[in-house]
């Protein structure tokens, strides 16, 4: 039995401890917001949060997930209100879309760690995450829109 | 308001008993507890007790919610904004009540030009511009005529706005409101159609309808699907097109946790399982063995040896002005060159997947489909069932690029055989890698052109001899897609049409047969004729020793929309003013789907590496519906054309495909995305496609940029320094 937590809420599961992470986030809790795209950390779709920190949990078994906080794009909020969201809403940032919860994940934790980004530090925290509609310049915008929202409100 | 009379029976191939059929329906509930729609459509079908189904395009709902029903896919492209802006234009519905739904497969929603269920070839908007006006058309005349009858008015003195309908000191009655009464009433023989210089929302930037959904990890792509009790299957594909299946040992994996059926399909070997990853894992424990066939000593450096020596000889004439051979030999100056471009991959983000529920005497499937009509007749054929007995639900797509208009409905048909052994419902997921090399490629493409000019510089002679495979030939699709011609229109699309101003001009194909499924890609013959083309026009200016841009001009002069998009690329991009040591700047126009294309290119070379600064992107795309949604695409396009010219490949040897993922067949990624300024000319022209236009410019751009920079020319995809000439 492995222990986490997902979105706060703790999760007991009896799986194969080699199952990736991805696969069990999908398919064993139902949350379909995180994406397969490669299955060797080449894409960044399947991007979530452990402990804080952007993985690709499509190379991450899920026993490395034991006892910690998980957080996918389902939670990152309900409600669309993180500035990153927000900033996504309104530069209209999805074609397909497919990509964009992990380009939101991945963005998250340099929002945190940089809360002012140049392009540069865009560039270095966003280069996993690859989007085939070529939704970066929009990506990049948003990103700093974002920034600037949230050192207006806060970030989540 | 100013409004045109049109009548219905002029409509574009649409059957009026079809088009207009009002009814009173129960809404029903969407597709088992899923969400296919927007956030509007999905309110409206849980809390609205009745609505008002104007027509196959529209509902409305007691609650004031309107459903447009999209008869095209989102991929990416924008369709369940565009279309759906159309028909709320015409309705005057109030935008934040407007929500999207996907067209169940029927011959209702046929595209009005192809005459089946399918989005390709950038003609959503140019198709359903017509279409989707009328529908809201028609709508709001029903709802006006309930609303007259309610205040026993005539219906010419009520007006409408932002979904309510008006009479003076009547007041006002919204649109939920007369939904009931409107779905009473006869629809309308003649329908009213705005000026477009009325227009409220369309010609306006609006925020896309699907985007909330995708930020929240709630949009349901065909791998999200879930049903009850459904398995997951993966399949052990052939190594080499064309193998057959000898035997198959899956004493190891048969013991697998979660393995519930192994079995041979005419795909390959099926492992059905509870989960993808027990199935995939099983499925690499299989020791298969396979009859290689034809194929297995095929190698791609061979092929273009092939091609090259094909190229030597006359091929199916295509086009022919003037003498271009006499022309050539009496020209002041000539040169040659020989373009090659790849095998691409359409590397759709979400890898292909299927979901079948195969019952005795029905079936439903559920897919990110481009092509409802043949993908339900071919698995209604793999089911042994007949049309009407198949439902196939559209999902949103995760990219399509057109790989999901696949001629065999491969991805599908191999599903309803995996579901048949299931007995199960079932969902078949290629990996990354069964994605990639399960072929329906962009095929590789050899461009031989010989040009010559006179002595004042001018082009007198132009010879383009291409090789390469068609897409059409073999395909239920041909006699249609081929007209008769004895070559494939869409291997020579974009140099069969060559605008420039010159008298001898042949163009010859060669059909190459080889045993590699390929297919349409974004943009099609296009992604390769515009890099072959806008290249040579650059080394023709070369010859002539004139600017590339002032060139062009000089030969476009009967052209004028290639000349506005080249102006305004040009202007805009500052052409002709000096650039940063180490800088080059290249251009490249072309004309494909409808639609006018420029591209100014910035580029620097630094130890063999091309970095791509600045594209500055023109377009024209005639009448247009979202210039927002337009700049996205332009965009898209010029990455999707860039990622190709510097990174992408397929190779085989030995008969086996050398890439596999991301890491072998490259997609540009932010660190390397340049800026971009798409500049839309606006103007009242036929409307044009956008999907694919903004492709095939990029290339050439930076082709030219290069040699601008270099003094390198580059006649083979993707960009290798070391190949320059």
């Amino acid at each position: 039995m492995i222990a986490f937590s997902v979105n706060e809420k703790r999760v007991d599961l009896d799986a194969d401890p080699s199952t990736p992470l991805l696969w069990v986030i999908r398919e064993y809790l139902g949350l379909t917001g995180t994406k397969y795209g490669c299955g060797m950390a080449q894409c960044g779709a399947c991007t979530v949060h452990m402990n804080g920190e952007a993985v690709r949990s499509c190379v991450t078994p899920v026993s490395r997930a034991a006892g910690k906080e998980v957080t996918t794009i389902e939670g990152l909020s309900p409600d669309l209100s993180n500035p990153l969201q927000l900033a996504w809403l309104q530069e209209d940032v999805p074609q397909c879309g497919y990509c964009q919860s992990g380009q939101l994940m991945s963005a998250a934790v340099l929002l945190r760690e940089k809360p002012n980004p140049s392009d540069e530090d865009i560039d270095e925290a966003m280069t996993g995450n690859i989007c085939r509609c070529g939704t970066y310049p929009r990506i990049r915008r948003a990103i700093h829109r974002a920034a600037e929202m949230a050192a207006k409100g806060g970030l989540r | 308001m100013i409004r045109r009379k049109i009548s219905l029976g002029s409509s574009a191939g649409m059957e009026r008993r079809n088009f207009l059929k009002a009814s009173v329906m129960a809404s029903g509930g969407l597709l088992i507890g899923f969400r296919f729609a927007g956030a509007a459509a999905l309110a409206s079908a849980e809390t609205s007790p009745t609505s008002f189904m104007a027509n196959a395009f529209v509902r409305i709902g007691t609650d004031e919610r309107v459903t447009v029903i999209v008869n095209h896919s989102e991929m990416g492209q924008g369709v369940y904004t565009s279309l759906p802006m159309l028909l709320a234009e015409e309705l005057d519905a109030d935008w934040s009540k407007v929500g999207f739904e996907p067209a169940p497969v029927d011959a209702k929603y046929n595209h009005p030009a192809f005459g089946m269920q399918i989005t390709g070839g950038s003609s959503s908007v140019w198709s359903g511009l017509e279409q989707f006006r009328q529908a809201g058309a028609a709508a709001r005349a029903m709802l006006v005529a309930a609303a007259a009858q309610q205040w026993n008015v005539d219906p010419a003195s009520c007006r409408t706005e932002s979904g309510a309908v008006f009479n003076g000191s009547n007041g006002k009655l919204t649109y939920g409101r007369l939904a009931e009464a409107a779905a009473r009433l006869t629809p309308p023989a003649q329908l009213q159609l705005k000026d477009p210089k009325t227009y409220k929302l369309v010609g306006k930037p609006i925020q896309r309808l699907d985007t909330p959904e995708k930020l929240n990890g709630k949009a349901v792509f065909g791998i999200d699907v879930k049903l009850p009790g459904m398995l997951t299957a993966v399949i052990a594909r052939p190594p080499i097109f064309g193998a057959k299946l000898k035997s198959f040992d899956d004493s190891r994996a048969r013991s697998m946790p979660g393995i519930r059926t192994i079995v041979a399909i005419p795909a390959g070997v099926a492992v059905i399982a509870e989960t993808f990853w027990q199935a995939k894992v099983a499925r690499d424990a299989l020791r298969v063995e396979w009859d290689e066939g034809s194929m297995h000593d095929f190698d791609t450096t061979k092929m273009m040896q092939d091609f090259r020596e094909r190229a030597k000889s006359p091929g199916t004439s295509v086009r022919k002005d003037g003498d271009a051979t006499a022309a050539l030999e009496t020209a002041a100056k000539k040169i040659e060159a020989v373009y090659e471009v790849p095998y691409l991959s359409h590397l759709m983000m979400e890898p292909l997947n299927c979901v079948v529920d195969l019952r005795s005497d029905s079936c439903e499937v559920w897919t990110g489909s481009q092509f409802q009509t043949v993908d339900r007749a071919n698995a209604a054929k793999a089911a042994g069932l007949p049309n009407e007995k198949v439902q196939l639900h559209t999902t949103f797509l995760g990219g399509g690029f057109g790989r999901r208009a696949n001629p065999q409905s491969d991805f599908v048909v191999e599903a309803v055989y995996v579901a048949k052994a299931a007995g199960t419902p079932v969902k078949v997921i290629w990996t990354r890698e069964d994605d990639m090399q399960g072929g329906w490629y962009r095929p590789a493409f050899l461009h031989a052109i010989e040009g010559g000019i006179d002595a004042s510089g001018n082009p007198v002679s132009w010879r383009s001899r291409l090789v390469g495979q068609s897409i059409m030939a073999g395909t239920p699709f041909a006699a249609m897609m081929m007209k008769g011609k004895a070559y494939d229109p869409a291997s020579v699309e974009g140099v069969d049409d060559l605008p420039y101003a010159i008298p001898n001009v042949t163009v010859e194909s060669h059909q190459a047969e080889v045993n590699v499924p390929v297919q349409w890609l974004r943009s099609v013959g296009h992604s390769h004729t515009a890099f072959a083309v806008e290249c040579f026009v650059d080394e023709l200016a070369g010859l002539a020793q004139k600017d590339p841009y002032q060139f062009r001009r000089g030969l476009l002069q009967k052209q004028p929309r290639h000349l506005g998009v080249l102006d305004l690329a040009a202007q805009k991009a500052g052409w002709g003013k000096p650039l940063a040591k180490g800088m080059g700047r290249g251009i490249a126009v072309h004309f494909a789907f409808g639609s006018y294309s420029a591209h100014v290119v910035e580029v620097s070379v630094a130890e063999g590496k091309v970095r791509v600064h600045r594209m500055v992107c023109a377009i024209d795309c005639g009448e247009y519906v979202n210039p927002g949604i337009i700049a996205a695409q332009t965009e898209s396009g010029a990455i999707f054309g860039a990622s190709a010219a510097l990174f992408q490949e397929l190779t085989f040897a030995k008969g086996r495909l050398q890439q596999t993922n991301f890491n072998t067949f490259p997609v540009m990624r932010i660190n390397e995305c340049p800026e971009i300024e798409t500049y839309i000319v606006g103007n009242k022209e036929k409307a044009g496609g956008i999907g694919e236009p903004g492709v095939p410019c990029a290339a050439p751009a930076i082709a030219n940029a290069i040699y601008a920079v270099t003094g390198k020319r580059i006649r083979r995809l993707p960009i290798r320094m070391t190949e320059a000439v």
